[in-house]
Formats: C-alpha cells, structure tokens, sequence
C-alpha cells in the first residue's frame, strides 16, 4: 500500500523570489538610512580637517603597536561616497542575492570608520582602538547576560519586560550582601537569588495567574525601582560604608593568551563575570538547540498546545526556563556592581535592561545572534563615552542618547518585522 | 470485521457517563460509549454536538465532572495526557498539535524523547521516522519543516506521532476537513489496515457518505447526547435525521440561475503574493457574471484566501488587472473597495468577520460606521446605530440576548448572521464569502444558504470560496478549481467528484474528464469504488 | 422578536471594588513589613523577641503608625493636603490617559515619560521666552506643550506603522532621548538661566502660570485634567475615531477587513496619547508650587509621572472615570509621601513599592481572592483592554 498515487499534492508551490511588501518596505528604508548617514558625512567635510589618528595600544602597554594616522577629509569623503554607493544599490532595488548583505557590512564600516575620523581628526589626542574594543567587551557583558535571560524566557513563551529590575535588584542584592561579607561569591550568589525571585514573581503571575507580560514586566520593574529605592533610602544611605561598599572584581589575565599585543588586552584581560558571560552563550545555544529541555522550551513557545497533548507540562517548562532566565539576570545584574565601583546608586541600571531587550529582538530570539547585537550596542555605548573624552564637535548629551538612538533605528529600519516565538506573551490557559 | 457489540471485559475503551459542563453549558451529558479493538467506530454529529470535547476527555485533555473511563479494565480517574498515550491512546487533532518551525523528526520526539543524557538524539529520531513511514506506508521526509509541508502531508505527520507511540486506540478529528476526495480515500484505506492490523479507530465526523463507506459501527451524537447508534447501510436521510433531530432536505432549493450579458467582476492575469512571500495566485482568470454564484473549490492553502483577500484590498496585486463594472478594483484599500459595492465574508469570523468584545449593535456597523447616518462629523449617531440594529436582528433573526450584548457570547451561527446582514443590508456589485458554513450546524447552514442564493437572484455577482465539495456542488453554478494560485479549469456543478478530486490534485480539466470512468453523479459511486480497487492493487 | 433599543446603565462592578480595595490594604500591608524590616532600630528590638515581645510590637507600631498616619494626614487632612492631592493627581491623571488611550488601541505606550519631558520643555520655553498678555500667553504654552508631547507620541506611531517596530521598545528608547535632549537644551543659551552654571532655566512668567485658587493647590491643571477625561470619554465612546481606535485595538484583523487603516489610526492614537502625556508635562511646567511660582525647566522636572501613569492607566482599567479615580488615589499617595517623608522621616519611594504592588495585586484576583477568601473571584480578566502577544 502505498499513498502517493497522486504525487502532485505532495510537495508545495516552489517559492517565488518575490519581494513582499514587507521586504520592500525593509528594503526602502534601510536604504534610506544609509543615505541619510552619507549625506551627514559629506556635511560633515565641512568641519573636517587636519587628520585623525587612532591608536592601537595605550601607553601601559608592554608591547607598543603604532598609531595609526588617516587623513580626514579624505577618508570621511570616501566613506560618505560609500555609504551612498550601498543606499542606491538599496534603492534601486538592482541588488540581488549575497550583494545586499555585503553592502549592509560595507556601509556599517564606512559609518563608523567616517564618523570617527570625523569626529577625531584635528584632535590633540589620538583615538584608543584597543580601549574601545575592551569597553566594547566590558560593557556587553550585562547586555548579554540581560539577552540570554530574556532569550530564555521569551522561547518558552514568556514576554520578559522585567530584565531591567532584575538588574537593578540584583545588583543591590550584590552591593549589600558583597558589603557585608566582602567577598566577591557571595555577592554573586546573593545576586543570583535576587535574579532567581524576581525571575519567580514573573513566572508565578505570567503563568499562574495570567496576567499580561508586558504589564507584568512594566510593573516589575516599578516595584524594583521602589524597593530598592526604599531600602537604599531607609537602610543603606545612613551607614553606606557598612552596606554599600562592597569588593570589586579585578581582571583576570589569562596566562600567555593575555599578553598577545592588542588582542591579549581586548580579550583576555576581562574580568570572571566577562569570561562567565562568553561561556553563557555558548551553553545557552546548547541547551535550546541539542537538549531535551531545549526542545521542549522551543515547542511550549511556539506551540503551547502541541506541548500539552504529547504530556509535556506547559507550565512547568515555562517556570523552569524563566527560572533559568533568573539566573543570568542575577548575573547581569551584579556586573553594574562588581565590576565597578563595589556601590549601588538609585537606578543606576539606565536602561541596559531595556536595551538587552532590544537585543534579543534584533537578534531573533536567537542566544548568539542577540549577544553579537549586544556587542553592537557595547560598541556604540563605548564609543560615546570615548568621544567625550576627545572633545568632538558634537555635544555630549548627544553622544550619551546614541546607544538609545542607534536601537530605534535597529529597531525600526534594520530588522524589519521579526518572527517571534508564536506562543510569545500568550498566557495558556487550560 | 463485523462489529460485536458491548466489547468483553477487559477489552477496549469503556466510557460511562461521561459529563462535561462549561459554564452552564452541557458540552457531554452522561455519555457511555464503547471502543472495540479491529473496529473502525465514527461518532457521527453536527458541529457542536459535544463530539471533540468527548475525545479531549478521553485522552486526558480535559477533565470529566463525572463518569468513569476504563482501558482494558482499568479504571482511569484524573487521566492526563501523559497517562493516555501511555494507555495506549493516540490522537489526530482537528488542528493539527504540530510546532510549525520544527521538523518532522523534532515533532515526532517531542515529549518521547531519550531521557538518560538529556541530550536530543535526532540521527535515532530520524531513523524512527524513517522505519514508521515504512512499515505503514506514509511518505514522509524526517527533515522536512512543518511548514513547509502541505497539510495531507502535516496530516500523516500526525499519525505517524500517534503511531510512534504505539497507539491501540487511533481518534481521528475530522482528519478529512483538510482533504482532496482522493486524498481521503487513500486515508481511508489506511484507516482499513490500520484496523486489520488490530488497532481500535474513532473517527469523528460529520459527514455521511463518508462515514457510510468505512464505519463498522456508527455512535450518533446531538447536544451533548448519545441519540442512538445506526448501521453503515442506514440511509443517508435517516442518519441526517438522527443527526440533526429533525427531517432534513438535503438539497439546496435554487432557481436557475439568470446571468448578466456582461461580467460583472472581471480578473486577468492577476498575481499576488502571499505575506510570507510565496506566489499565491499566479495569472488568473476568472469572470463572473451578475446574478450567478461562482463556488471556488480547492483544497486549503492554494491561493483561495489570498485571492478573496486581493479583491477586497487587503493585500497587494502585483500584477494584471480587476475590475468591477467597468472600474478597476487594484491598488484599492479596503474602505474603497467596499464603497465600491464590495461586500466580504471573511473565512474566519472570530478573527476577521467581527471584533468579539464589540456589541452587536457596534459589529453591525463595522465598515460603515463613518458613513450617513451613523457619523456626523466625526460624532457617532447613537441612537441610528441602534436603531439599524434592532432593525437587522429582526431581519436576520439574529439570537442575542440584546443588541448591547457582545458579539463573543454569540452562538457561531449568529455571529456568521450577524457578519451576513452587516454585509448583505447594503446594495452589492460583489459579494465574496469565504467558507460561508464553516462550523455551524444544520439549521445556520441552511439559513447562509438561502441569503446566498437570494442576493445572486438580485443580481449580484457571488464568489464563494469554498473547500466543502458538499457545499460547492449545492450551490455553484459554475465551479473554478484552484490548484497552486492557477486556476485549473471552470466546470458546470453537475461534475462529477471524482473529477473535481482530480483537478483539486492539479490534473486539467480534460485530463480528469478522460482518467474519470463516468461524469454523471449517478455513477459516482461505482468510480469512487473502481479508484479504490485500482488502488489496492497498486500497492 | 427583536430586542428593544435600551440605553446602557452605569453598574457599579462591585467586586472589582472589593477587589481594588483589598488590594490597597495587602499592599500597605506589605509596605508596613518592609518599613520594619528596613529599620534599624525597630530591627534591632527584633533580636530579643523572645524575650520580650512587646518592645519590638510597640516600635514597629509606632513605626507604620507614624508614617501611615502622617501620609493620611498629608493627603486628605484638610483642604490643603486635598489641594495638594489634586495637584498631585492631575498631571498622573493626563498621562495615564494617554497611556490609557494607547492601550485601548492595542498599543503599549511605555513612553508617557519622554512624551511628558517634551511637553514640559517646550510648554516651559513659551513660558520663560515670549512675553504676552495674560491669558494668551498661557494658551499658547499649553498648547504648544501638547504638541510637543503630540510630536514625541507621533513618531512612536509613524515608527510603528511604517516599518512595524514594537512600541515598547521604541518609547522606552525615547524617554532616555528626550532627557537626552532636556540635558543638552539646559546647556543652550536659549533655556539655561543666565549667571547660573548648572542645568537650570529661567523661571516661566507669571501670564503663563495656571492660575490657582486662595490657601491651596488647586489649580487650572485638574480642571484641565478632568476635562481631558471627558474629552477622552467622548472620543472613545462617541466619535468615529474612537470606534477605530477601539476596533483596532480588539481586533486588528477585524478593523483591516472592515476597510479601516490599522496605520493610520495606530499614528492618530500615538498621536494624541502623546498631547496627553504632553498635557501632565505641561502642568509640572507651568503648575505653580507651593511658592506660587512654576518650578523652573530642570532635569527632574517631570519627576517619574509617565512611569506612575502606566500605573494609572492599569488601575483605571483604561477607562476615562476610572483613570480618574486611579489618579486621585496615586496623587493622594504622592501628596501623602511628600508629608511622610517629612515628618516620619520614611522615603518617599515608599509610594513606588505601595502602587507597584496594588497593581500587581489588582492584576492578579485570584491571587487576591486566595489571600482574601470572603470576596467573590472577579469573572472578567484584569485591566480590560490590553493587548497580547510579544514583542515583534
């Protein structure tokens, strides 16, 4: 017996390479923004002279790579006429194939590499390669930490807005209790606990009692805010020597790998919760892609239902990935104490928590590609605070927002509409 | 093979008294129902008669207020699914319980997986996949994406996971629903060996012919009740009876139809695109005439619902061009085109047709509500919607509670009505209604009907898109089959359903009238039996 | 038979009431846990319990007595702290309309607080800048910050509607860009106060100051806040644009179907939820403080009224009357803190933790009715009318 007597139902319309409006539209306005950037490049020539120097290593180094030296008005000209080579290829629609990628990446580097130089060329100082690129890496940790979390819990179908108090809590937990001990592992467990009840309060009202995820998550973030507001009013301000100093996290060389010129100091001189955060992402993918729990945290995303009927408890699943969330929240969390000045202020997180989140959206819900979007924002943060320091001609409240307004355009022009998990923020009820 | 009765004890499936409320509804009423291994055993009965609440129960989806189930003698009290599988319970749901965005061999492991390591073995799980689609003949790729596969094949999928688990007690969910006449027999003849190997098979359905040509026994169901069991050789009209508890015609009363000289809708070369980017409907043609209802058959997810939804303007044409009465219809939003004489049935009432949380009063006036006399300026006439409302639940004999009450604790019939004289209270040059039938019993289906073919004798021009041959057949007069966004050929209703199966599948209309061995309805019958010998002596 | 025509009647939902007001108590209950917990005195009374109970049961008495009765005292004892109630609740009262409105439109407008900073700043800078007569000037400023506010809200919607990116993200994003933005203006010639170094501007005329009524703090803005409330009402219930906004919110499908533009009216919404947030920055602008004078444009100027008006708005269940209600309730709570603060030396951000958990409470009443076994579980789901779904 068999049942292809009539084969041709049995395979599907080949798909057409057919530009939906929603790739359209994607394709238009990514070309847009590329254009727009050119344009300000080329205005920029008018305030560009002189030449930007970048140096490679800083002045502690042992071993002392050169600075190297572009000329500005060059070099922001050629990136400008770039970027606006990628926009009318965007435009024109004529790109086909691996083209369209290739010029995204040409375009990202004649962005950065032209709004560097304008921004150093002329300066007194030269620009630290090496330290943007160990900031990069300093800054993304919590980013990434936040990802994986939200990644976690948004796989198995659990809308996680809360990302940014589980930092603020966990780092408060951290600064208290590292205070108390002076002793860097308990700070990071008490970190993790503070990760891990939070992570509760969000799994106990999404998935036991229903409540919207994103109201959850606004309000989670709210009783964050209150009550470590209120205990660092009420009981740490009045004796901050006894709760709020807590030990710092030194860097961590790691023997021979540390000491290659320039790549030994962005990437191997971190400190543990860095190093813990690379590991992370690597686990993670693991476990979502290679493990039965992995599988079934995919499925209660996606399809709560199908979960149900082949026994697998939806709930259960779901607590056990937000829990697991918790735990890398926690981290991320003690990261803006430990690694640090060993202090907690008041809402001192500023929205990294938010901006995880964000990642893991522009990332797909995937645990690398979220944590390389991570590193972008890393990048960008980084760069901020460096230019400040160069005295650019731009100001430097806006150097501070450009994390946040490189995310809306991430958001809004680069990614397009994403597929979430199906089940995303839906509450099941049986 | 033939069915005996109570099975012996410690034998099959024993339901007794089975009771499920929801609210102050009584979905099952004290239901006894006996399951017999080698027994192919339909549970026959209207859209909502209680028939999948019943199966939910039974595998351990929900939980009974009162009667007992016993597997082979064993008592089963608080059964999860989990306990139903083990028991040796598979079931193929109604809406497929497949992750879209995993393979087959995911699919099929999920929740069964390898639990020693943790870790997922999927060169295991796609050698499972492998030996179960051989031993029971189902074609299926272990790497295939959900997706990516069309739904007979989502379908075997399905099977294949009950029978990974080497389910004794098959349930099938209206598992034809989804299916070419071809198609269906071939699941048939899988049903027939499955059943000869010595599984027990529930099939759940509401459709006669098909339960006439394969149950041994036959278990009708109406609100919630047991109202008596019947014989496959039963007559069509007293198993319609039985069904529906009251004597049924099963023709569609209809004029001749009188079509205009002109078309009315008139589509060439039309192509559009789906949203997930694939071709949906590619270089179609199709003219039709006012006062004539031209049914569009096809199996689900051949371009149907995109077509329907390019009329209305909801999504792009890319190319070629629709007019109606002359005036073109692309690049129109879908205000536009409803302002220009369009009216729409959407396929799904509760997510397109009308907003649940709205009142009736409000649904009425859902694309038209900034029109004379509802709008003045931007202010909305109250007490015009009312009366508008009043007016159309009268007409229409719309059962609410009142015209405040929200459209979501409206019975699936009434809200169809109320999406009906929303829609047909205006004068039309179109009206495109998409499975205008879908889900409702006898008496709503008999209401869509006779509005349907009331507003073609008013001379508009109808397009229904249909994937019910019963429905298509009853009340088209001419019948375009759609296969992968082409039209495969327009044929008069009288073809046979044979033939139209043939074209479903993609054959041309010439073709399927050659291979059919007879065209007339009258010898229907003796085609399908022939294919099916055909069949078997094939494998 | 057709049913008749009838108007629909106000009933008064009484177990959401029993439930919302259950809820107030477990929080302050909760509250009062924390305050004990958090001193360090009434703590250390705690280390000999068990020796003698009635020294640590007295001190953590008089410690939740003092603060709840001085944040009683602070927000309904009298006309004063009454004015000083409203006052509190008018600008959480604009912008939980705002928030209410976007919610009602299926759209989760998190960005009260940037959409609020814009219509401060520019309600501000007509304030301190143009010299007109009374009256005039006022209204220019107020409406020049509900455009402001209207703009920051407009570009969520546009962002959405063209290129689909979520709402929340992007709000969030822009309150940090219009605080952003209000640190580099106070650095301009154009707003910061000359002579002063620090990010602060001029103070704004007094022809642009609400007017307020003798010995209290009522003033224009609550009435201003209570006729956004009708205004709203009359929107959403009345009017064309609310029947859109409400079928795109219940059912986009549906709305796209029905002919209407989810686009456009996703811009309109966002647009107008911004001119009401815009509308609360307006008052923290031109509102006059206890001096009788505005508090001059700096950083904190609008506090944290657009995050406290999510808040709001769930209380308030996105409906105008019961945003209302949730505004006075939570700028009784401020007004009451502010006075706590001063007298029980108990932090202001105990008000934060009091109105996150009643939310949460009031999210959950089950939860509640688990807790509180005597009231009836509510039927419907909280908060009414928020959308569902993720993030993309």
């Amino acid at each position: 017996m068999s049942i292809d007597t009539v084969d041709r139902t049995a395979s599907r319309p080949e798909a057409a390479p057919l530009e939906t409006p929603g790739r359209r539209r994607q394709r238009i306005s990514t070309g847009i923004l590329i254009a727009g950037v050119g344009v300000l490049l080329l205005v920029g020539l008018a305030s560009t002279d002189g030449s930007a120097r970048f140096a490679l290593s800083d002045a502690f180094d042992e071993v002392q790579l050169p600075t190297v030296t572009v000329p500005g008005f060059t070099t922001v000209l050629v990136c400008g006429l770039l970027c606006l080579a990628a926009a009318v290829g965007y435009l024109s629609g004529s790109l086909r194939g691996r083209w369209p990628v290739l010029a995204g990446a040409v375009a990202g580097l004649a962005v950065v590499m032209g709004f560097l130089t304008w921004a150093a060329s002329g300066r007194e100082l030269p620009f630290p390669v090496s330290n943007q690129f160990a900031g990069t890496l300093s800054l993304a940790t919590p980013l990434v930490f936040g990802a994986l979390c939200g990644v976690l819990c948004e796989r198995s179908g659990i809308v996680n807005v809360s990302i940014e108090g589980q930092f603020l809590s966990a780092a408060f937990a951290a600064a208290i209790v590292g205070s108390l001990t002076s002793s860097v592992p308990a700070a990071l467990i008490a970190a993790v606990l503070a990760g891990l009840v939070m992570a509760a309060l969000l799994a106990v009202f999404s998935i036991n009692y229903l409540v919207n995820q994103v109201v959850l998550g606004v309000v989670l973030n709210l009783l964050a805010v209150g009550v470590t507001g209120f205990l660092f009013d009420q009981l740490v301000e009045p004796a901050s020597l006894k709760y709020n100093s807590a030990p710092v996290l030194e860097p961590l060389p790691i023997p021979g790998l540390a000491s290659i010129p320039f790549f030994g100091r962005v990437l191997f001189e971190q400190n543990i919760l860095a190093y813990l955060a690379a590991i992370s992402v690597f686990v993670v993918w693991l476990v979502l892609y290679r493990t039965t729990w992995g599988l079934r945290i995919r499925a209660v995303g996606e399809h709560p239902e199908a979960a149900d009927t082949v026994g697998i408890s939806v709930r259960g699943i779901r607590w056990s990935a937000v829990l697991a969330g918790g735990v890398f929240g926690g981290l991320g969390g003690s990261f803006f104490t430990l690694a640090s000045t060993g202090s907690f202020t008041k809402e001192f997180t500023v929205g990294n928590g938010f901006i995880a989140l964000a990642a893991v959206i522009m990332g797909r819900w995937h645990p690398v590609l979220a944590s390389i979007m991570c590193l972008f924002f890393g990048f960008v943060t980084q760069m901020a605070s460096q230019l400040q320091t160069l005295s650019t001609p731009m100001p430097s409240q806006f150097l501070l927002i450009l994390p946040y307004v490189a995310t809306i355009i991430a958001v809004a022009g680069l990614v397009g509409r994403v597929r979430p998990p199906a089940a995303d923020g839906i509450p099941y009820e049986k | 093979m033939t069915p005996s009765s109570p099975p012996a004890v410690g034998t099959g499936l024993r339901l007794r008294g089975i009771t499920k409320r929801f609210g102050d509804l009584v979905a099952n009423d004290s239901i006894d129902l006996d399951i017999t291994p080698g027994e192919i055993h339909c549970l026959l009965g209207e859209n909502g008669a209680g028939k999948t609440t019943l199966m939910n129960v039974l595998y351990g989806l929900l939980q009974p207020d009162d009667g007992t189930i016993s597997i082979e003698g064993v008592d089963h009290a608080h059964e999860t699914p989990k306990e139903a599988i083990a028991a040796g319970i598979g079931m193929v749901h109604q809406h497929f319980m497949l992750v879209d965005v995993f393979t087959v061999a995911e699919n099929l492991i999920l929740g069964r997986e390898d639990g020693t390591t943790g870790l997922l073995n999927m060169a295991q799980a796609r050698r499972h996949v492998r030996a179960l689609s051989e031993r029971y003949g189902l074609n299926v790729d272990p790497d295939a994406v959900i997706e990516d596969l069309p739904v007979g094949v989502q379908q075997r999928v399905e099977i294949l996971k009950a029978l990974a688990n080497d389910a004794k007690y098959l349930i099938l969910d209206e598992p034809t629903a989804v299916l070419t006449p071809q198609e269906t027999d071939q699941l048939m003849s899988v049903m027939r060996s499955l059943r000869d190997e010595g599984k027990a098979i529930v099939f759940i359905t509401h459709k006669l012919r098909e339960v006439r040509e394969i149950a041994d026994k036959i278990t009708v169901i109406r609100h919630g009740k047991v109202v008596g069991t019947a014989k496959p050789t039963d007559p069509e009209a007293d198993l319609a009876e039985l069904m529906v508890g009251r004597a049924v015609t099963l023709v569609v009363d209809k004029k001749l139809a009188s079509p205009s000289p002109e078309p009315r809708l008139a589509l060439k070369g039309v192509w559009v695109a789906s949203p997930n980017g694939t071709l949906a409907v590619q270089d179609l043609d199709l003219d039709v005439f006012g006062g004539e209802i031209v049914c569009i058959a096809g199996v689900q997810g051949n371009g149907q619902t995109e077509l329907a939804e390019a009329l209305l303007g909801l999504i792009r044409v890319l190319k070629g061009s629709i007019q109606l009465d002359g005036r073109p219809l692309t690049g129109l939003t879908p205000s536009e085109t409803i302002d220009a004489g369009l009216g729409f049935v959407p396929e799904d009432r509760k997510q397109h047709g009308c907003v649940g949380t709205f009142t009736v009063a409000e649904n009425l006036i859902l694309n038209h509500y900034d029109e004379h006399p509802y709008a003045r300026g931007i202010a909305l006439d109250l007490s015009k919607v009312r009366q508008n409302a009043a007016h159309r639940v009268d007409e229409f004999d719309i059962r609410t509670q009142s015209i405040e009450s929200t459209v979501s604790s409206l019975s699936g019939g009434n809200q169809q009505k109320v999406v009906l004289a929303r829609e047909l209270s205006r004068t039309l040059a179109l009206l495109v209604a998409c499975q205008p039938t879908r889900g409702l019993d006898v008496g709503a289906v008999e209401f869509v009907h006779k509005r349907l073919i009331e507003e073609r004798d008013r001379g508009t021009a109808v397009v229904i898109v249909s994937t019910e041959l019963d429905e298509v057949v009853a009340l088209a007069d001419r019948i375009a089959v759609m296969y992968r966004g082409r039209v495969v050929g327009i044929v008069p209703p009288d073809t046979s359903r044979e033939v139209l199966g043939l074209m479903m599948a993609g054959v041309p209309t010439e073709e399927a009238l050659a291979s059919a061995s007879s065209t007339t309805l009258a010898e229907e019958d003796a085609a399908l039996e022939a294919s099916l010998e055909e069949m078997h002596h094939e494998s | 038979m057709s049913p008749e025509p009838r108007k629909r009647r106000l009933v008064i939902p009484w177990s959401d009431v029993l439930i919302t007001i259950a809820s107030i108590v477990l929080a302050f209950i909760v509250g009062a846990l924390l305050m004990i917990f958090s001193d360090t005195e009434v703590r250390s009374k705690f280390a000999y319990f068990f020796a003698r109970p009635s020294d640590a049961l007295i001190a953590s008495w008089e410690k939740i007595s003092g603060a709840y009765a001085a944040l009683i005292k602070g927000a309904i004892g009298g006309y004063g702290p009454i004015t000083e109630t409203t006052a509190q609740a008018a600008p959480l009262i604009c912008a939980g309309l705002g928030v209410g409105l976007a919610f009602r439109a299926g759209l989760f407008n998190i960005g009260a607080q940037g959409q609020a900073v814009l219509g401060a700043i520019v309600a501000a800078y007509i304030g301190f800048t143009w010299h007109l007569p009374p009256g005039i000037h006022l209204l220019l400023a107020i409406l020049g910050g509900l455009l402001g506010g209207a703009f920051w809200g407009g570009i969520v919607g546009w962002l959405k509607a063209k290129t689909g990116a979520h709402e929340v993200i992007v709000t969030i994003m822009m309150n940090y860009i219009a605080l952003g933005l209000l640190a580099y203006l106070l650095t301009t010639p154009a707003f910061q106060r000359p002579g002063r170094t620090d990010p602060i501007s001029p103070i704004v005329d007094w022809n642009a100051t609400m007017p307020r009524l003798e010995g209290g703090q009522l003033h224009l803005g609550f009435l201003l806040a209570l006729l956004a409330a009708v205004a709203v009402w009359w929107l959403l219930d009345r009017s064309t644009i609310g029947f859109a906004i409400r079928a795109v919110g219940a059912n986009p499908h549906a709305a796209a179907t029905a002919g209407m533009s989810v686009a456009r009216t996703t811009i309109i919404t966002m647009f107008l939820a911004g001119a009401l947030a815009g509308l609360a920055g307006v008052q923290a602008a031109l509102g006059p403080s206890a001096s009788g004078l505005p508090v001059p444009l700096s950083l904190g100027i609008v506090g944290s009224i657009g995050f406290d008006a999510i808040t709001v708005a769930l209380l308030g269940q996105s409906k105008p009357l019961g945003t209302v209600l949730a505004g006075l309730l939570f700028g009784a709570l401020h007004a009451g803190g502010l006075a706590m603060q001063s007298v029980a030396q108990t932090p202001l951000t105990l008000t934060t933790v009091l109105q996150a958990l009643i939310v949460l409470f009031v999210a959950a009443p089950a939860l509640v009715t688990k807790i509180v076994p005597f009231l009836k579980p509510r039927k419907t789901r909280a908060f009414g009318p928020v959308p569902e779904g993720g993030l993309a």
